[in-house]
């Protein structure tokens, strides 16, 4: 029963903070779009626009749902149910931090600890195509029917490199759970080089990495790869005709696999949890130093506002000292094991996650017939090759 | 636990067989037909075949079945007409359908040999270690010829799908 208790909870905190951070995903993307087109953004609701994702859940929410009346009723409902679900369900293989004792009750930092686990998000994210698809197909409309149609292919194409470059460091790792993946990445070279898959021996998985990168850009719609949603050509692809929660679902999906995608790629190739450098040289406290660092430039801007904005001199010490408290956090001894890990699995998550959108800010969109013969006369033979050298090296070191 | 969970998803893949017979529109039962591999995956894994349970999913419902709803989605298919058929075989097709599945099962419960009855995670040879290694070492023949049969294949669908020079 303990199991099933404590199973609660888990579910419950993940659940809230992962819908939490898909909302404010949002705001960080637009955030991010802003600043590197050299405009502020989201600014009217709250400051810096931090209420702006609250605002707009409202909006969804209290907007009339409408039905277009030739479109199939119930595939037009079920697709962003079931978008979204699937979406939502993959989360639960990654492992966000190694084994805790809280409160006297030992149990793992993630939800479930799969055999199977890079399997089970293959399988899960293969499903993944049936809300798009099917969305655009139930609107009986001629945008949202190419951009069904676009996606569908497009994922069918960009799932082999994806599934090619997974299997690469798969090979050296010798299991397919992402805890022992995520363990095996501990320690380091020469003392300082981290051992993680991606400076691994006996051939570093640099490029499946890349070809990770380049295939999930794809698998999660998005650019250089959107043009299931090209809003220049298609208004909104897939879903033009939704509108109200409909079209909220589709578009946490999307976070939500982006979200995913990340973690998997964190935990592959990154070393999961594993810390950049050894805590012998101080890896422990680089949380600490961040966050310290954001409040005294806090502290700085709030004693030198400007005179215009008198109200920064309120509001930036409360950040300020907000930012002390969080840091301050990460020195508690009893929150130690448990916030460490998170801090360096969240890091490199959030730092993929920041190149999806810092990738978003700087391509251009491609060609469709582009976007086929990329796929399968460039990407799909390299990931074959990396694939094959990866699998001579391992046969011929490991006897 | 199981038992429980081998009930509800027998019962959920019954239901969708059903439904993908009787349903007239090709989407509807490219749908149940998903609804089906889905709950045959989990009976796999209650068996404890975790990889087999995987790679049905990954094969079947996330890329045939993507195909198949492709397709359909490209051809825009309406919903089919049923013929009319005679009163005569509306009312004995059922019947005859019965008898001749009690028919069929009688035979091969006569035939082969009552062996002990399956229990749930008392089979351990479902994880990809050992699926790999019997792939790989006793029946590797077998997986050998599967993967040259594949190879024709594509290059059969490459040359029926070539434009002529």
């Amino acid at each position: 029963m303990n199991f099933f208790i404590v199973s609660l909870i888990k579910t419950g905190i993940v659940a809230a903070v992962l819908l939490t951070t898909l909302a404010y995903l949002q705001w960080i993307e637009r955030k991010v779009l802003a600043h590197i087109q050299l405009r502020p953004g989201p600014y009217r609701v709250g400051p810096h626009g931090l209420l702006q994702p609250l605002a707009d859940v409202i909006k969804l929410v209290t907007k009339e749902g409408v039905i277009p009346p030739y479109a199939h009723t119930l595939f037009y409902l079920l697709a962003p149910i079931l978008a979204v679900s699937i979406a939502l369900t993959a989360i639960v293989a990654i492992p966000f931090g190694p084994q805790v004792t809280v409160f006297g009750v030992t149990t793992n930092m993630g939800l479930a600890d799969l055999n199977i686990g890079i399997l089970f998000i293959l399988a899960i994210s293969s499903l993944g195509v049936y809300g798009v698809a099917l969305g655009g197909w139930a609107s009986n409309s001629k945008y949202p029917l190419l951009g069904g149609l676009r996606s569908s292919a497009q994922m069918i194409s960009y799932e082999l490199p994806l599934a090619l470059a997974i299997v690469a460091p798969l090979l050296i790792m010798n299991t397919l759970n992402f805890r022992d993946i995520t363990i095996a990445q501990g320690g380091y070279w020469l003392g300082f080089i981290p051992k993680w898959n991606v400076f691994a021996g006996p051939f570093p998985q640099i490029f499946s990495f890349i070809i990770f990168l380049i295939a999930s850009f794809a698998e999660t719609n998005r650019v250089p790869f959107d043009l299931p949603e090209a809003e220049s050509e298609l208004v909104g692809g897939f879903h033009t005709e939704y509108s109200s929660m409909g079209f909220a679902s589709f578009f946490m999906a999307e976070y939500a696999n982006i979200v995913t995608v990340c973690c998997v790629g964190t935990v592959l190739f990154l070393g999961g949890w594993q810390p950049l450098w050894p805590a012998a040289y101080g890896s422990d406290l680089a949380p600490v130093v961040i966050h310290f660092a954001a409040a005294a430039m806090f502290f700085y801007h709030g004693a030198n506002a400007l005179k215009t904005r008198r109200w920064d001199r309120f509001s930036f010490p409360v950040f300020g000292v907000l930012f002390l408290a969080l840091g301050g956090l990460f020195l508690v001894p009893i929150l130690k094991p448990v916030l460490i890990p998170l801090f360096w699995f969240l890091a490199k998550a959030l730092f993929l996650v920041f190149l999806f959108i810092w990738i978003r800010g700087t391509l251009p969109r491609f060609r469709y017939d582009q976007l086929m013969r990329f796929a399968w006369t460039f990407l799909f033979p390299v990931a074959v090759a990396n694939l094959l050298v990866t699998a001579f090296l391992v046969a011929v070191t490991s006897k | 636990m199981e038992g429980l969970l081998f009930l509800t998803f027998a019962t959920i893949a019954v239901l969708c067989a059903i439904n993908l017979v009787l349903q007239t529109h090709p989407i509807s039962s490219a749908l149940s037909l998903i609804g089906v591999l889905g709950s045959v995956a989990v009976l796999y894994l209650l068996l404890g075949g975790e990889f087999i349970a995987a790679v049905q999913l990954i094969v079947y419902a996330g890329a045939i079945m993507v195909l198949f709803v492709f397709v359909i989605m490209l051809l825009n298919t309406g919903a089919e007409k049923r013929p009319t058929r005679k009163v005569l075989v509306t009312w004995i097709s059922l019947p005859l359908l019965f008898t001749f599945i009690a028919l069929a099962a009688m035979l091969i419960g006569a035939q082969v040999p009552r062996t002990e009855t399956v229990t749930f995670g008392g089979f351990a040879g479902g994880t990809t270690l050992s699926v790999g290694r019997a792939l790989f070492t006793q029946y590797l023949l077998p997986f050998e010829i599967t993967s040259i049969l594949i190879l024709i294949a594509i290059l059969g669908a490459v040359v029926l799908a070539r434009k002529e020079i």
